[in-house]
């Protein structure tokens, strides 16, 4: 059900039987005119993160060393993906356990920034490590590890993951 | 790495996010990806942030075409104005809606914009614009929204009063898959705005008996047949409104009102047994409820039709007492409301966390307001407020947690400018060594690469002489020199022996040429690869060395300017949830004080029933005494 028909719903639910209440009628314009206040105040917060987030990538992760991971799953996947550990270079750089929300919005062709870090130029080592559970209700838990060279650019890692059993790698990992 | 959101023309647009959007083409742009991952969890600000952010940056580019999001700027564009509308930010997305309309855009994709455009429109009232943008529409419709528009557009014709043009749409919706209730009910509901009663009643009768299992279908077939029954219950048909009536299901959101009016339905045909049993029902129901509250009363009254008052005033007693009770919580609501518990409560994170966190705030034992938030929450203005004022607070959580990060901001220049200072003016000098150094080597390298481009145009054997042949030549050319001017018969066959000496050593030079020169270019090849690992090695220098003062130099203002933003953003913000905040609490306040107003009301209408049932009892028994 869309949520047009949703809102139409409800709005002919409004005008049918109940009847609003007066204060609400006699609110309703200055709630219309604080809304236009919120709009505003909420359009110059996002462009207040935006410079933020502009200065703390400057602050925090120089070009010349940045590198970001980020996680999705390959199309159509039914796997239950529990949790992500991705290592670098031997060292823990981000474990993350996944709620049903992130899950979704994974499935739906989303990609997690999994990590932000820095890192020296030159050769590296990724390892990825996914736990999560099968259809058919069966744990898994399969690991990969890939080198990668971090250049004078920041470096952009994706890791795409699919359930075991496909006949392709479980765990792949592109650099973009 | 083949990834695939939903970038097909719908998108996550018209798929509100309920629908999962198919995976239609390959993800590119790994941001816009993260832009999309965020609002698949609602969190619109963030995606907003992102996809912003990076929209702007490739509106910037020299370049678009070489960009990863050139091939996902079309749906970028149309998801920022998606998002910002599921942020509640028409203005803009009304904006950014328009600017995908008047772009070069495939004509499904502008269908779409103009569809979103026109339910901003509708939305917001505007009837007359919200039909300029479907008008707008032509060509080429996505599968996905074909029916939406149409039900958009029937919607605002009924708005605008166009009953019959909106009855010539909807009547075209009767097959949908996925308006079929909605279209039905509303057919009805525009056959009766257009004065066409017997074919609203069929239409409303036919609405009644669909056939589903989705729950909101299932609402707007109890909608349509609770409609039916009271228009028939208006016009005096009372037993012909009776079975419409009894087709509400009792668990439904409208099962309490059709009981209520199935009741005096009952009643008006002066079938009073009858009209006690739902009325039985609904008064045991929530006492928060109006029908409830009504039932409560007229249970009673019902009763005293039936001449049964000793039944009746026990149940005037109940309600009165129930009224008491009620109007107790009512004052004890206003109350808390007035402290600013009602406000606190909303912004409670752990209630927010769940979908039906409105209908789990009635729990909340310390905040008996919330009871009766639901009646509330059906008008749009103060769902609007809300929605403010909850975005409000999550502005004002994410503006104190950003003041707070500029004092670590600041922290963390002065350490890395305390620790690069002092160290700098030594690196600096190894640095201009090592920088004049290098400039002398590219200066040879490139005279060398000179020369031998020389030697492939013009070709000079003597300059590939090695340098014991280069010092064999000069001293024969010096022989030669001396033996200038000296006796012809001394000099002659020395002469000779310098010019067979001169002549094997040319024979050499220019036999070996291309060998040499061979060798000299293989040579050079080696020293450019030589060359390079220099240069790369100076430029990653002068990037370590320019890294090392921009991570503390430079910051000073902009973290400055930023701070500032944020103080004002904040106090904007506080302002504006005082303000949102207290236009809650005034039409919540109000609202109660209606309610109780009308409790009172009912109070003393039960209180002056109580004594007569009890009169009428006293009455009755006195009687029966009297004729033992």
């Amino acid at each position: 059900m869309s949520v047009l028909s949703q809102t139409s719903l409800l709005m002919l639910l409004v005008c049918g039987i109940s009847v609003a209440s007066s204060a609400q009628d006699i609110s309703a314009g200055e709630m219309r005119s604080l809304d236009g206040q919120v709009q505003e105040i909420k359009s110059d917060v996002l462009n207040i993160a935006s410079e933020l987030s502009n200065l703390e990538e400057r602050l925090l992760y120089p070009s010349n060393t940045q590198i970001a991971v980020f996680v999705s799953i390959a199309e159509d996947e039914d796997f239950r993906l529990d949790a992500v550990k991705i290592e670098i270079n031997g060292e823990m750089a981000t474990h993350h356990i996944y709620s049903f929300q992130e899950l979704e919005a994974l499935r739906k062709g989303g990609v997690q920034r999994a990590y932000t870090g820095n890192i020296v130029t030159g050769e590296h080592e990724l390892r990825v490590t996914m736990i999560g559970k099968l259809a058919n209700g069966k744990d898994f838990s399969e690991t990969d590890s890939f080198s990668f060279s971090k250049g004078v650019k920041p470096a952009t890692l994706g890791i795409v993951l699919a359930g075991p059993g496909l006949g392709k790698s479980e765990i792949q990992v592109g650099d973009w | 790495m083949g990834r695939a959101p939903s970038l097909a023309t719908g998108l996550l647009l018209a798929a509100c996010l309920a629908a999962s959007p198919g995976h239609s083409d390959e993800l590119k742009d790994l941001y816009f990806g993260e832009a999309l991952y965020h609002a698949y969890q609602g969190h619109f600000f963030e995606a907003l942030e992102r996809l912003d952010t990076e929209v702007k940056q490739h509106d910037d580019l020299d370049e678009p075409e070489l960009d990863t999001l050139f091939y996902h700027i079309n749906d970028a564009e149309f998801s920022l104005g998606d998002f910002e509308l599921r942020y509640r930010m028409h203005h803009r997305a009304g904006r950014a809606i328009k600017a995908v309309l008047e772009g070069a855009v495939d004509e499904a994709v502008r269908n779409d914009a103009a569809y979103r455009l026109a339910r901003i429109h509708f939305q917001k009232n505007q009837m007359a614009e919200a039909i300029r943008a479907l008008d707008r529409i032509e060509g080429k419709i996505p599968e996905s929204i074909r029916d939406d528009i149409e039900f958009l557009r029937a919607n605002v014709y009924l708005a605008q009063g166009r009953a019959s043009d909106s009855i010539d749409v909807l009547k075209s919706l009767q097959g949908s898959d996925s308006f079929a209730g909605f279209a039905a009910y509303n057919l009805g509901i525009a056959y009766l705005q257009d004065g066409r009663k017997q074919d609203a009643l069929e239409q409303l009768d036919r609405a009644g008996q669909i056939r589903t299992n989705d729950p909101a279908e299932l609402a707007i077939r109890d909608k349509s047949n609770l409609v039916l029954g009271t228009a028939l219950l208006e016009s005096g048909e009372y037993e012909k409104a009776i079975p419409f009536l009894n087709r509400v299901r009792l668990n439904g959101p409208f099962s309490n009102q059709a009981l209520l009016s199935s009741g005096w339905a009952n009643m008006s045909i002066e079938n009073t047994e009858r009209a006690v049993v739902p009325w039985s029902i609904l008064a045991e129901r929530e006492v928060t409820d109006r029908a409830t509250q009504e039932a409560m009363l007229a249970l009673p009254y019902a009763y005293g039709q039936l001449n049964i008052h000793g039944r009746a005033a026990i149940q005037y007693g109940r309600a009165l007492d129930s009224f008491t009770a009620e109007i107790d919580k009512l004052n004890a609501s206003i109350d808390s409301i007035r402290e600013g518990n009602f406000l606190q409560a909303l912004i409670r994170e752990e209630i927010r966390q769940d979908k039906d966190w409105v209908i789990r705030l009635r729990a909340l034992p310390e905040a008996p307001e919330t009871y009766y938030l639901m009646d509330l929450l059906a008008s749009h203005s103060f769902q609007t407020g809300l929605q403010n004022y909850l975005d409000l607070a999550d502005l004002h959580r994410k503006l104190l947690a950003w003041q707070n990060s500029f004092d670590s901001f600041d922290e963390m220049v002065d350490i890395r400018g305390t620790h690069y200072e002092p160290l700098l003016p030594e690196v600096d000098t190894e640095f201009r060594q090592l920088d004049s150094r290098i400039r002398l080597r590219i200066e040879q390298h490139k005279m060398l690469v000179k020369r031998r481009d020389d030697l492939l145009t013009t070709p000079r054997p003597e300059f590939l002489a090695t340098r014991e042949e280069q010092a064999i030549l000069a001293r024969l050319e010096h022989i030669e020199a001396q033996l200038q001017g000296m006796d012809a018969a001394v000099s002659s066959s020395i002469l000779r022996r310098v010019k067979r000496l001169k002549g094997t050593l040319t024979w050499t030079l220019e036999t070996e040429y291309h060998e040499r020169l061979t060798r000299f270019d293989e040579n050079l090849r080696g020293l450019d690869a030589a060359m390079a690992v220099a240069q790369q090695q100076y430029d990653q220098y002068v990037r370590a060395r320019q890294s090392a003062t921009h991570s503390y130099v430079g910051y000073e203002k902009p973290i400055k300017q930023l701070r500032a933003k944020v103080a004002n953003a904040t106090r904007k913000v506080e302002l504006l949830m005082a303000r949102q905040g207290h236009l809650l609490e005034v039409v919540a306040v109000d609202e109660l004080i209606a309610r109780r107003g009308r409790l009172a009301k009912y109070g003393d209408k039960a209180r002056f029933a109580l004594a007569d049932s009890y009169d009428r009892a006293t009455q009755a028994q006195a009687r029966m005494e009297a004729s033992k």
